[in-house]
């Protein structure tokens, strides 16, 4: 079920550029478990949204299967939505996005969702270079079918019922590096302040975003073996990098200190500031990047931040050579060459 | 005329304009071009011709035919039994190919390598023409040796058949446009043949052609290049696919018409979008994406393809997304025969997908049809808000056809369904994507990005309510179903009605047939009507059905549903879906891969009332 939400508004909430309050941004009630971390990340995106001045209806929300795939329910209420078959997100979002180069594509997925049965999906949508923003909110579990492993799992893990993670763990992060995605990053639910600014930037970027968010699940995943437990992950974090996203509207005042502070122009002419923690962290070199995530796992840490960011890279429509129009806008005579080009198509069959 | 009589006495094949002409290559040899200019002359001769391509699942090596119907009397389905002509040219099969062979008729093959005593029959002629030997001596180049034997024993047919030779050299010249270099060489080939057979063999033999003017406006062509062109004249701009045969052409003609009549002549950008994606799961997942952003958009599959599509199938119908599904049937199941045709994809087609689900489906019977059904099958996914799924075969989309010229009424608008604006929605008190407004249980769609705070709604393939709002109350669920259903039958309105041939005084025999089989129909009424017969016929063009059926059904004392598969799923569907007690509708069933003959109709026909009165007279 989906709640509708109160409707009172209070008078001086803030509003943004498009004189729009949070709550514009908002969905219906989530029926998501009280602590889910997939609801942190629907209030993180709601903050983005809001503070990149996003008008809603032009952002489409697209989702597979899974507790994680409701969660577009629960944020964005005047956008449409999609929620798809299981493991399929990826293909409806390619073609949503053929038929309107203009909307801003922002995909919700899980790990059972992405990594397991839409493992292919996920590996030709990033090939493909589709110009959207896709999250999945990585529990380590099925949440929806209640608490099997994922295919993200830690090998030697154990799930709520004691089943022990037998095999090597899939790295989406590690994937979309090796296939090209020109914004990659990690993230935790519970860690807002990293959270929302990649959120932002990763909407404003031009060219297929990713971001895995370590979400627990508070149900089934959220014991003392596991790896994507509050506790664990709040002992075990390390982030490269700590970001801020400035709008290309707002006057860059941000302070920082210089040596440790790296400004990237994205393509609509924002900047993604990059505060380096560890100060040789290099967000040009996803083989770096993959060599990272990999050393830091072995220590048993989860490494979160922004790893690979290509501003400049090319998306589907720049390599198909789509017309500026989107397509679902073109004409029936635009479309349609009529009968005097098709009696010529005749006279080739005679 | 020594190389050409046989010992025994037999009377030789004699005829004007009707006959077969089979030719037996090995494929990846390039004999296919050869032979389609073959058949290509006979219709620029105008003379009604069809070509029927019976080919391996190979790339190169293996036995291939190509069976030319010549006929007069349009009688163009695959005639069955034997040729009166084959062009041996393949020593694989050369044993195979003899027995192919009428009593009387011709045999034309490579003499290079001298026949054995066990490969000559002495009731059929043998034209012996040493063409590995000519080459040798013409050509150095291994490559030209082989493909120029091709193009010398279309040369020495001209001379045997009696085909103008003009007609084949103009062919020539239109094959190679912009490659002239490679007109003389081909025409010198073919001058070779037919020299050849002139200096050996009494020309013409008695099979022969002879100009007529019988093909009017009519063109030659596959129906997958005429699904591709419906496609393009539809409005459809996102293609998702998969290649699998037989319907991998219809997306690459796709994608070649495109290429030329969709790209904006002002910034040479493309104003449509093709991706080759990972699987079938995709394929269908782009197409229902871009059709639900409101694009048009389309998918083309075959067997195995369809199979995995069915998920996405079931969301598309439950979500009410419109979009098309090219369905190039092949012979099943599994990976079956992937090669040869049949119909078979009918149930798990019409009911494609788990729960409750009914799919539309249009029969195409010939190219002109897969051309107009495929242009109208966008305007009914949109109205209809749900898949429509072409159901096209291999025999009609990878064969040549003669058929009606492709017309398009330049007045006609796209019917883009109930599809509601900015304004229309400013004007709506209230908006319920899946409120039946109309009471014809369709409802209005928004597309994203309409209104800045009208309109949007969830989709999702779990229950809804009229608001699109999730739920799980039985109520809103039955009623959500039950409108459905008053949908699908509100689509039987919009379908194209059966085509109906009933004599005045009516007969007590009805056929029921649908998609290529038509094409043995006329053929087999004057069979039948030989036997002292005489049957009415209705053409199937779409499901939902139209309640016409039922009245021929009940009209007719006797009615046969003519299918290509073994276990009648049209019958099936009509005895489920009209209530017809199954005992009513005879089944003649062809499931062999190879196009349905006039023959076997008949035999079957008759065989049923041999039976009848058998039991009649013992019971
Ligand atoms: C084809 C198919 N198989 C199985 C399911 C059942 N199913 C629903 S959600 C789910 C797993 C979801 O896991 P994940 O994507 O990690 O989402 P989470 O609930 O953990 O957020 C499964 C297996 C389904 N809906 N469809
Ligand atoms: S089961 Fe787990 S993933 Fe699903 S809503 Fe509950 S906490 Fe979240
Ligand atoms: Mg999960």
């Amino acid at each position: 079920m989906s709640y509708q939400k109160s409707s009172f508004y209070h008078p001086r909430l803030p509003v943004n550029d498009l004189g729009l309050t949070y709550r514009d941004y908002e969905g219906a009630l989530s029926t998501l478990c009280a602590g889910c971390g997939h609801d942190a990340i629907t209030s993180a995106i709601v903050q983005a949204c809001f503070e990149l001045s996003l008008p809603p209806h032009q952002v489409a929300k697209m989702s597979g299967i899974g507790c994680s795939s409701k969660a577009p329910n629960y944020f964005l209420n005047k956008s449409h939505g999609f929620n798809s078959v299981h493991g399929r997100m990826p293909s409806v979002t390619t073609g949503a996005n053929l038929a309107n180069r203009d909307l801003t594509y922002l995909a919700m997925s899980g790990d059972g969702d992405s990594a397991s049965i839409g493992l292919g999906q996920f590996a030709h949508v990033v090939r493909r270079q589709l110009n959207m923003l896709y999250v999945v909110a990585n529990n380590g579990v099925y949440g929806l079918t209640k608490g099997q492993l994922a295919a993200t799992a830690d090998k030697g893990v154990t799930n709520k019922g004691g089943e022990l993670s037998l095999f090597s763990d899939i790295d989406l992060c590690v994937m979309a590096l090796q296939l090209g995605a020109t914004f990659v990053a990690r993230s935790f639910s519970g860690d807002k302040k990293q959270l929302v600014p990649l959120i932002k930037a990763a909407m404003s970027h031009q060219g297929f975003a990713f971001i895995d968010i370590v979400s627990p699940c508070v149900t089934f995943n959220n014991h003392a073996s596991s790896t994507r437990s509050y506790d664990y992950v709040h002992e075990h974090i390390t982030t490269a990098a700590v970001t801020d996203f400035i709008p290309v509207k707002t006057e860059i005042t941000s302070d920082c200190q210089a040596g440790v502070c790296e400004d990237i122009c994205l393509h609509d002419g924002s900047l993604m500031r990059i505060h380096k923690l560890q100060a040789d962290y290099d967000t040009k070199n996803a083989m770096k990047a993959i060599n990272d995530i990999e050393s830091h796992k072995q220590k048993g840490e989860i490494l979160t931040g922004l790893f690979y960011l290509d501003p400049n890279g090319e998306s589907f429509h720049d390599v198909n050579n789509s017309s500026d129009t989107p397509l679902n806008q073109l004409k029936q005579e635009v479309l349609c060459p009529g009968n005097r080009v098709l009696s010529s198509i005749n006279d080739s069959f005679r | 005329m020594s190389n050409t009589s046989s010992s025994k006495q037999v009377n030789t094949c004699q005829s004007i304009n009707d006959f077969v002409v089979r030719f037996a290559n090995t494929n990846g040899t390039g004999s296919a071009s050869a032979n389609n200019m073959f058949a290509k002359a006979i219709l620029r001769m105008g003379i009604p011709v069809s070509a029927k391509n019976i080919f391996p699942s190979n790339i190169q090596g293996m036995p291939t035919w190509y069976e030319v119907r010549i006929n007069e009397s349009n009688f163009l389905a695959r005639r069955g039994g034997q040729s009166e002509l084959v062009v041996a040219m393949n020593a694989q099969s050369l044993l195979e190919d003899i027995d192919s062979v009428a009593c009387g008729g011709f045999l034309l093959y490579d003499s290079s390598r001298a026949l054995q005593t066990h490969e000559i029959r002495d009731d059929i002629n043998y034209l012996a023409i040493p063409i590995s030997a000519i080459c040798q001596k013409e050509y150095q180049d291994p490559r030209q040796r082989q493909l120029f034997k091709n193009v010398i024993y279309v040369g020495a047919l001209a001379a045997l058949l009696n085909i103008e030779f003009d007609v084949l050299k103009t062919l020539v010249g239109e094959q190679f446009r912009g490659k002239d270099k490679l007109i003389t060489p081909n025409i010198y080939a073919l001058e070779l043949g037919y020299q050849y057979a002139h200096q050996h063999f009494q020309c013409p033999i008695s099979l022969r052609v002879e100009r007529r003017e019988l093909i009017n406006n009519r063109i030659m062509v596959d129906g997958n290049t005429a699904t591709a062109l419906g496609a393009v004249y539809g409005g459809a701009t996102v293609v998702g696919w998969y290649p699998i045969t037989p319907s991998t052409s219809v997306v690459e003609k796709f994608a070649s018409y495109c290429a030329r009549l969709r790209i904006d002549p002002a910034t040479g950008k493309k104003n449509y979008a093709l991706v080759q994606a990972e699987d079938e799961l995709a394929a269908i997942g782009i197409a229902i994406g871009a059709s639900w952003n409101g694009a048009r958009a389309f998918t083309a599959t075959s067997g195995p393809g369809i199979s995995l599509m069915t998920e996405f199938l079931g969301l598309a119908y439950f979500a009410e997304i419109p979009m098309v599904l090219v369905n190039v049937q092949r012979a099943g199941p599994s990976t079956g025969m992937p090669t040869r045709t049949q119909q078979s994809d009918i149930l798990a087609c019409a009911y494609a997908s788990h729960g409750d689900t009914k799919q539309v489906l249009l029969f195409p019977q010939d190219p002109f049809e897969c051309f107009t059904l495929s242009a109208q099958a966008f305007d009914l996914a949109d109205q209809l808000q749900t898949p429509v799924i072409i159901m096209s075969d291999l025999d009609l989309g990878m064969n040549d056809h003669l058929t009606a010229e492709f017309i398009w009424d330049d007045q006609q608008e796209y019917q883009l369904g109930k599809v509601l604006s900015a304004q229309q929605l400013d004007e709506l008190d209230e908006y319920g994507r899946y409120l039946d407004v109309d009471n014809d249980g369709i409802c209005y769609r928004t597309l994203p990005g309409t209104h800045p705070d009208k309109g949007a709604f969830f989709t999702r393939g779990t229950s809804r309510n009229r608001y699109a709002g999730y739920t799980e109350k039985s109520a809103d669920y039955v009623e959500n179903m039950q409108r459905l259903t008053k949908k699908f039958n509100q689509a039987a309105k919009l379908m194209p009605s059966p085509e109906i041939k009933q004599s005045s005084k009516r007969a007590k025999i009805g056929l029921i047939f649908f998609g290529t089989s038509s094409h043995a129909i006329p053929e087999a009424i004057q069979q039948l009507k030989d036997h002292g017969l005489s049957v009415d016929t209705l053409r199937i063009k779409a499901f939902p059905f139209c309640h016409s059926i039922i009245d021929f059904i009940n009209d007719h004392q006797d009615v046969f549903v003519i299918e290509q598969n073994r276990d009648s799923q049209m019958r099936t569907l009509l005895s489920n879906e009209l209530a017809i007690a199954p005992n009513k509708l005879n089944v003649i069933a062809n499931f062999d891969g190879l196009p349905l003959t006039s023959l076997f109709v008949v035999n079957k026909v008759l065989e049923h009332f041999a039976q009848q009165s058998s039991t009649s007279q013992t019971g």
